[in-house]
Formats: structure tokens, sequence, C-alpha cells
């Protein structure tokens, strides 16, 4: 590459420290592996940790799709894919989610189920799930150590106590493997279910925190929740109850953004731009 | 429209870009573009806090740094510490003595007389900050002559090669801690391996001396005015070029490969009540790093005072808690994850409204 910079620009040693750390996360389902995560071209918060692990993974053969917000075109997906690619040569990518070896994304898990030879990189603003009731990270590697989550049951039961609902919205605390409880980054409740049980390894990578957790493939993912308060999804009905659906696609079952079109109504879409294309293609096809 | 907005963002960032370059060349004809040494040479203390938070020491790239972020801070240091990752780390230098550094600058608020002396130095610390409203037009003849004026009549040779420290004699009087050689630990690099609380030393060292200057103030100054009690006194303050040596690689003989400019502070506080120790001594704070950054070096010498302890005594306050201190200090890490903020949270908040919403359903129906 010009500027002599490496191919997937970090340097031999540092892909090679961040395999490492995969390794001993896949090991540890859920357990948050310290790594020294260097400084990308780009803020921290913008992706950087999903970035490195991305980066360390990166073949010449692989095809790439990068998500954000569920879309392959947002500011930040653009910026994430347009410098992979400028650092990788050879690489291919793509917005079909069938096509793609390695995904990695902000905020959302693709709406169609991925496969047992896909790779998806979330990434991740705060690792660790037990930072809303406890703010030393020594503590609170002590608490998971310990498995010692009441605190977290705790709050979840002042909010039922108090408004009648978990709060939570999303970074939704998940039990993994039947230990650790990991935050599953800013996906909403919709997406949480998927970890349960995914046929493809979902990494992910907090560059700024400096942490890399995993969910390896046919793993348990057990949304925090009681017996009597079950753990529920964005509800997406309307006032009779009825399901919205994309006003694009017609799915009743994606999750959806709302807005307030040109003329002042509120309207629905998919999140998923690729799954909502996809939708159409098979509509008029 | 909501969703529109992330929709074509590959031609927004573009054009973002072009109007980016636009801000830094509207000058257009009438002006000529910042030169790096021009950048290193008039903007000297932006481009010393942008060699020390960037955490390398490249003038040259720091410069540019500076240029292509048009003098932000925190993005200059960024571009060079985004650079810094591409590098593999090839040597170690041995532990080095500033003792050997080629002073511009060097006081103690200790003792009047230090041996060596007190050398002021350049520094604004008794200008008064009037406006020189004679340098609004300066011409080239008039900046050219000035260098030429100062140089004139100048001896060879004013300042000598090295100062002994102030410490030095602090330590022979038994005022000091005696160093113990023993517990020399291998320093820790905070760019190869994560912090994980309990930290050495050296890790919190190395951390704040590539801290953001303004951060480590805010919470040194916290510690001053009453959130900690180290109530330092600077026993020295030095601002110089130390040698940078380096084992050669086929002889092994340490050979100076060049010199950084660097601000180190040691300030001695109030001794504490020890069982440990027998004869009470002084307790030492140590600030370092490149460029001349005085506010940064005294900052971070404080801090390390409270750290220490903070580690010893369990932290009675945020500037002694080296997790808060330590994890909130790093300009790069804090302003990107402010920055983020900007990017689209289309996901998160409709999940934030459907809890909302849920929640006001529920209050509404439990009032009925």
């Amino acid at each position: 590459m010009s500027n002599g910079i490496n191919f997937a620009f970090l340097d031999e040693y540092a892909k090679r420290e961040i395999r490492r750390s995969l390794i001993k996360a896949i090991c540890i389902p859920g357990y948050q592996v310290p790594y020294s995560s260097r400084e990308m071209p780009m803020g921290r918060g913008f992706g950087t940790g999903g970035l490195q692990l991305t980066l360390a993974l990166i073949g010449a053969d692989d095809t790439l799709k990068v998500i954000d917000q569920g879309s392959d075109d947002s500011v930040n997906a653009v910026n994430l894919r347009k410098f992979i690619e400028m650092t990788c040569p050879g690489i291919a990518t793509t917005t079909r989610l069938q096509e793609a070896t390695l995904i990695q994304s902000r905020h959302r898990i693709p709406e169609q189920a991925l496969r047992a030879d896909q790779i998806l990189v979330l990434q991740v603003p705060y690792p660790d799930a037990l930072v809303i009731v406890e703010p030393s990270e020594d503590k609170r590697k002590i608490m998971h150590g310990e498995a010692d989550y009441s605190r977290l049951l705790v709050k979840l039961y002042e909010d039922i106590v108090k408004f009648d609902e978990i709060t939570i919205s999303h970074r939704y605390p998940t039990r993994i493997n039947g230990h650790y409880i990991i935050d599953p980054s800013p996906i909403p409740r919709y997406d949480v279910p998927k970890l349960h049980n995914s046929k493809a390894l979902i990494l992910f990578g907090a560059g700024r925190e400096k942490k890399i957790y995993a969910v390896p493939p046919h793993c348990l993912a057990e949304p925090l929740a009681f017996d009597d308060v079950p753990f529920r999804i964005e509800d997406f009905s309307d006032s009779h109850g009825e399901r919205r659906a994309c006003k694009l696609c017609g799915s009743k079952t994606s999750f959806l953004d709302e807005f307030i079109d040109e003329q002042g109504v509120r309207v629905y879409q998919c999140s998923d731009s690729d799954y909502c294309e996809q939708q159409q293609e098979c509509a008029h096809g | 429209m909501g969703y529109v907005a992330i929709k074509g963002g590959g031609r927004a960032i573009e054009g973002a870009a072009d109007a980016l370059e636009l801000l830094r060349t509207r000058q257009a004809e009438s002006a000529s573009p910042l030169d790096t040494d021009t950048i290193e040479k008039q903007l000297y203390f932006l481009h010393s806090r942008i060699l020390s938070e960037g955490g390398l020491y490249h003038p040259q790239l720091a410069s540019l740094a500076i240029k292509q972020s048009l003098g932000d801070t925190l993005e200059a240091s960024f571009a060079l510490r985004a650079y810094r990752s591409t590098k593999p780390r090839l040597l170690e230098t041995p532990v080095h003595d500033t003792r050997n550094m080629r002073l511009i600058r060097r006081i103690s608020a200790s003792f009047k007389d230090i041996p060596g002396g007190q050398m002021l130095g350049p520094t604004t610390d008794y200008a008064l900050r009037l406006l020189r409203m004679e340098l609004l037009n300066e011409s080239p003849e008039q900046f050219q002559a000035i260098a030429k004026r100062l140089f004139a009549g100048l001896p060879e040779r004013v300042v000598p090669d090295s100062f002994p420290k102030v410490l030095d004699s602090l330590r022979a009087e038994g005022l000091l801690p005696q160093v113990n050689q023993a517990a020399r630990e291998q320093p820790f690099d905070i760019t190869r391996e994560p912090l994980i609380f309990p930290v050495p030393r050296s890790a919190a060292l190395a951390t704040m001396a590539r801290g953001e200057t303004g951060s480590l103030l805010a919470i040194a100054y916290s510690n001053m005015r009453g959130y900690g009690d180290v109530h330092p006194t600077v026993a020295e303050l030095r601002v110089g070029y130390l040698p940078v040596m380096l084992p050669h690689p086929i002889t092994g003989e340490l050979t100076e490969v060049g010199e950084v400019l660097m601000t180190e502070c040691e300030v001695v506080a109030m001794y504490q009540g020890d069982d440990t120790q027998s004869v009470p001594t002084f307790t030492l704070g140590y600030g370092a790093c490149f460029g001349h950054n005085e506010v940064k070096a005294i900052s971070m010498a404080i801090l390390d005072r409270a750290l220490q302890k903070g580690m010893q005594d369990g932290p009675e306050n945020p500037s002694e808690d080296p997790e808060f201190v330590l994890l909130h200090v790093d300009g790069i890490d804090s302003m990107g994850f402010a920055s983020h903020y900007k990017m689209p949270h289309y996901v998160t908040f409709q999940s934030d409204m459907d809890r909302l919403r849920t929640t006001q359903q529920k209050q509404e129906a439990g009032h009925e």
C-alpha cells in the first residue's frame, strides 16, 4: 500500500495479539478479554474495537459486509468499509448478507439467520453489563468471576416496582453459557434472541475500553429476566394491536425504524436495508 | 427526513472532507500554506502538546498533524497516535537518566540556591499578559531582525551541558526515601498491554505522560483545591533535550541515536505517618512528558503522588483513585467517545421510545 501501511493497517504483532485474545474469548464464552487496543484512524466510539477484530481476521479471500443501524449506506458504515477496502487490497465487499464471510455491524444483528461459515463482529461502546450498577472495573471483575449478578437483578426488580416494566431498552444484559453476563452491544432487545444458539460465531470488540468477548456458535444466551416477568422484545403493534408492516416491503416481522415523512405522517420501514431490498426483489421477481 | 439522512453516506462524507479542506485553504491567493518547520518553531507550545499527547516523538509529523487538523489539539494528537499504531515495537531503550538532559530551563521552588543555580529560560511565568499590538503587523524584516539581535554578542557557551538534580541533595540529607534499586520493575508498556487494575506505577506514569493536558490539569486541580491533600512543593522542574541511547545492533554498546525535548517535574509532598518506616521522610511525585509542557508535568507529578497515596491507603478522592484518573485522562479515548454521540443512534432510540411509551401507557392505565 502507499504510505507504507501494512495490509489491514495494523502491524502483524498487533493482529497476532488480537487473534490470541480472540481464541481466549471463544474458549471462555462471555468473558471480557483485555487487550492492548491500538488507536485507529477513526474516533474511539466509532467502531474501533470491531474494526480491529475485522482487520485481524480479514484475508484477501474474504467478502465483507459493513452495516450501521442496519444499513450498508449509513455514513459510519461507508466510512469503515472504505477504510477497510483501502487498507486490505484484494478483498471483496457486498451488501448482501448471504455473500458475506465477515460482517461488521453496529447496533443490529441482521434480520436473516447467519450461517456457520460467517462471522459477525459487533462494535461495542460499553463492554460490561455491570457498569450500570458498579463503576469500578476492578470490583466488576470480581463480581463477574463470582457470577455475582445480584445487583443487576435488583436493578431489574426496582424497575418493575417503579415502572411496572423493565426499562432497559437496548444493551440488554444477557447470560452466556450459564455464567458470564455480557453487554450484547447496543442491539435492540429484538436482536438478543439471535445470540442464542447462533450458527455463526459472534464477536464483540470494545476498542476504547480495550476488551474482546465472544458468543461462540451453538452457545446458550439468555436475557436476564424473572420467571414471572419474561423478557420482552420491542412492540411494533399499532393501537388496534395489529403488527405494523414495513411501508416498502410489507414485512410484518422485521425490526422497524419509525420516522415522520414529508407529509408529516408517521411511517415505518425495515431497519435492515439489505433484508428490505431482498424482500422487495422476491415480491417483484 | 429521518431515514434518508443516513442514505447516500459516501457522497456526504466526501463533501464534508471538501468543506473542511475549504476551511483550511479559504485565504486563497493572499496566503501561503503553513510549512511544518514554521509550525514547530512558531507554534512551539502547541507543537509540544501534540508531541506529548500523541505519544510519538516525531516533530515533523506532529507539525503535519497540526496543519491537517487546523490546529485542533485533540485531532492532531489523534492522527499522530493512529500513525503510531501502524509501527511495530522494534527495540526498547534502557532506563534513561535525566541528569544527562541538555537544559533550556530548570527551576526549584523548594530552595533559593540549588546546585547549578536556577535558570528561568523561556517562560511566560512572569510575563505580563498584555497583548503585544506591534505583532499584529509584524513584517518579515522585523521578525528576522529579532533573532539576529538576540544572537549578537552572545558568548559561545553560557550554559553547562548538564545540571545536578535537586532531589539528589535532598536524598543526601535523608529527607527523601532512598531509591529502592531492588524494586525497580520492568517498565509496563501501555501500548502493548491493557491496563488491568491494580496497575504498576510505571503504567500509571506512562498513561499520564500521553494524557490530555486539560484532563490531567482538571483532576490535579481538584486535589490542589481540597479534594485531596498533596500540598506539593516543586523540588525541580526542568525542560531540555535528553539524549536517547540505544544498544548498537552489532556491538551492543549504548549509542546516542538522537535527542528528545522533554519536561520533567518532581514534587515533594509532606511526609506521611507510616507504621512500617521508622524515620519519616518527604514523599515524591513524578511527572515527565515529551515536549515543553510545564502545566502538564506538574499536574502529572501531583497526580502521581495522589495515586501512590490512593494505592497505599485506598482512595479518598477521585484524584487518588487509579481507575478514575487513568481511565479518564486519555484525550483520544475521551474525545472519540464524546464525538461518537453525533453518530446515528436510531435503533437504540427506537428501543428507548418503546420502553418509554410502554411505561407511559401502563401509568395512564393505572390512573384510570
